[in-house]
């Protein structure tokens, strides 16, 4: 009787396996990583039309006014613009002052200054996960556990958008250059408005 | 401007800077965790949550067990009592020493007063599908029973003996903001806060009651299993180099570490004021790393030039302390919770980095 023969795999047959499966996980792996062509799309349209560049984009002087700055979009204020203390406002109804660029905003708040969205590690969102990103916007604090988000972020209307248009907004945002710019700590009411 | 106009300006701005906050919140807060099929609604009344006896708000069921942790966690001065209880026949499962498991069935209760009202209970639940969720219930004026809080909680309720005379019940996303910022949701019942040698110097450190289980207590009764390691089972310990360094590592493990935390699901900052029961040395060495003569992300005005976030035998340099003296809402820490600041907590944590080296001293 003969023994039907044994399939000893070698070493090399199995590196070689090995190989390929790790080479056939790939595509998955980077595709686990890389948010969906329509779901950046989508996000990119969102953030257009829902006024993210307005106050995350600094303006600058142009040719008919004030314009967005795209060479520094999203990135937030800018960090080179030291704010002197916020005019003290006379008694009556007039609330807030905003800077020229649109990004630094005073009132009985303190001083906001808008956020960098780019994905820079050390000053934008970079180390942010989608989580931090969606507990935010859902519940006006950040990363849903810190300090306030500050007017005028229209935090009441944002968090009405679904997950799914969340999640499009965050990763557009990890597609957009980085930009390295440290946006200052917001400031309280009293360190906020020049002495009269 | 004269001083009393500047003055009552300052006021006004403080107030509606509150008021802003607490519309802010209000509007933007949602209801965190949605209600799954397989689970029945939360109780209205806090008496049918399974905390006490039939026709009792006073007297806990025989299954219930209280407990006292040994760092407790400020919250502007109330009195606390805290009670567990899991479903019969079931254990908690310690394999990971600092993320317990629960079983699902697992109830905890927290119950806040103030000069001797009752003000709010605040419960915790993993439901028998596993997932927690997360409810206060608000006690009426006789203490007769408490009803369920509304999701976006209460700004402002009138309770004379808290601070300010006001007191503000959390929203249910405020609940999650710190429980579920660590490896488990349950904070103050781990194997830290419930060891046996308990710290002397520890802020509002309150004594155990006669029947509170502690460590050695849930091992002995079979509701914990898997510590693996003997130490751990009767006296965990912080590591520190002196007692007051062991009471301000409490401290912050208390009130910051459910954020402050390696554990993936806290904020993506690199300061770690979390302790390990199971490592810590380690724990130590992480904070140590992270936070002293480390210059740190959050910079104001206000901070001189060369403020680290624990700044050696220099308080005044010190971004930890000077955000735990504040109670604006843009820099405060922890940064909800409490109105006031915590003068005991302060003085501690002031009176260690007074004595503290740039490196970690050998310990004894």
């Amino acid at each position: 009787m003969t023994r039907p023969p044994t399939v000893v795999p070698s070493l090399h047959a199995v590196a070689v396996a090995a190989a390929i499966a790790w080479a056939a996980a790939m595509p998955a792996a980077h595709a686990a990583d890389t948010p969906a062509p329509d779901k950046v799309a989508r996000g990119k349209y969102l953030v257009a039309t829902s006024g993210c560049h307005d106050c995350h984009t600094p303006l600058k002087p142009g040719a008919n006014g004030p314009e967005p700055d795209m060479a520094r979009a999203l990135s937030g204020h800018p960090q080179s613009l030291v704010m002197p203390p916020a005019p003290a406002l006379p008694p009556g109804p007039w609330l807030v002052t905003m800077a020229a660029t649109n990004t630094a905003f005073a009132g009985p708040w303190g001083v906001s200054f808008t956020a960098n969205l780019t994905p820079d590690a050390d000053t934008g969102l970079g180390q942010w996960t989608l989580k931090n990103f969606v507990d935010t916007i859902r519940t006006g604090r950040h990363m849903g556990r810190g300090r306030p988000v500050l007017p005028p972020m229209p935090i009441p209307a944002y968090s009405n958008f679904t997950d799914d248009d969340l999640e499009a907004v965050y990763s557009y945002l990890r597609t957009i250059t980085p930009i390295s710019n440290r946006v200052p700590e917001p400031l309280p009411p009293a360190q906020a408005t020049a002495r009269q | 401007m004269d001083a009393f106009v500047r003055h009552r300006r300052f006021m006004w701005s403080a107030r509606v800077t509150r008021g802003l906050a607490l519309l802010l919140a209000a509007a933007a807060l949602t209801p965190a965790i949605p209600q799954t099929a397989d689970e029945a609604p939360l109780p209205e009344r806090l008496s049918d949550t399974g905390l006490f006896v039939a026709r009792s708000t006073t007297q806990v069921l025989a299954d219930v067990l209280a407990f006292t942790p040994q760092y407790p966690l400020w919250s502007d001065g109330a009195d606390k009592r805290r009670w567990i209880r899991l479903p019969a026949g079931t254990a908690i499962d310690a394999t990971a020493p600092d993320a317990w498991q629960f079983p699902p069935g697992t109830r905890l209760w927290k119950e806040f007063s103030h000069d001797g009202r009752r003000v709010e209970t605040r419960y915790i639940e993993r439901t028998r599908a596993g997932r927690w969720r997360y409810a206060t219930y608000v006690w009426d004026a006789q203490g007769d029973d408490a009803t369920l809080a509304p999701a976006r909680g209460i700004a402002g309720l009138p309770v004379a003996a808290a601070p300010q005379g006001r007191y503000d019940i959390p929203a249910r996303a405020d609940c999650t903001a710190c429980h579920e910022g660590s490896a488990t949701p349950v904070l103050g019942f781990g194997a830290l806060q419930l060891s046996r040698d308990r710290d002397p110097l520890a802020p509002h450190a309150q004594v155990p009651g006669a029947r509170d289980v502690d460590l050695d207590a849930l091992v002995a009764r079979g509701l914990l299993r898997n510590l693996p390691s003997p130490g751990l089972r009767h006296a965990p310990r912080i590591a520190a180099a002196s007692d007051v360094e062991r009471a301000a590592l409490g401290y912050l493990h208390a009130n910051c570490g459910h954020c402050h935390n390696r554990s993936g699901a806290g904020v993506p900052v690199r300061l770690t004021l979390a302790q390990s029961a199971l490592a810590p040395d380690a724990s130590r060495a992480a904070l140590w790393a992270s936070a002293v003569d480390v210059a740190g992300r959050y910079r104001t005005p206000d901070f001189a030039p060369d403020a680290a976030l624990i700044a050696p035998r220099a308080p005044e340099r010190s971004v930890l302390l000077a955000r735990m003296r504040s109670r604006q809402a843009q820099t405060q820490m922890p940064p909800l919770g409490t109105h006031v600041t915590d003068p005991e907590g302060l003085a501690l944590v002031e009176r260690w980095i007074r004595q503290l080296s740039s490196t970690p001293e050998e310990m004894p």
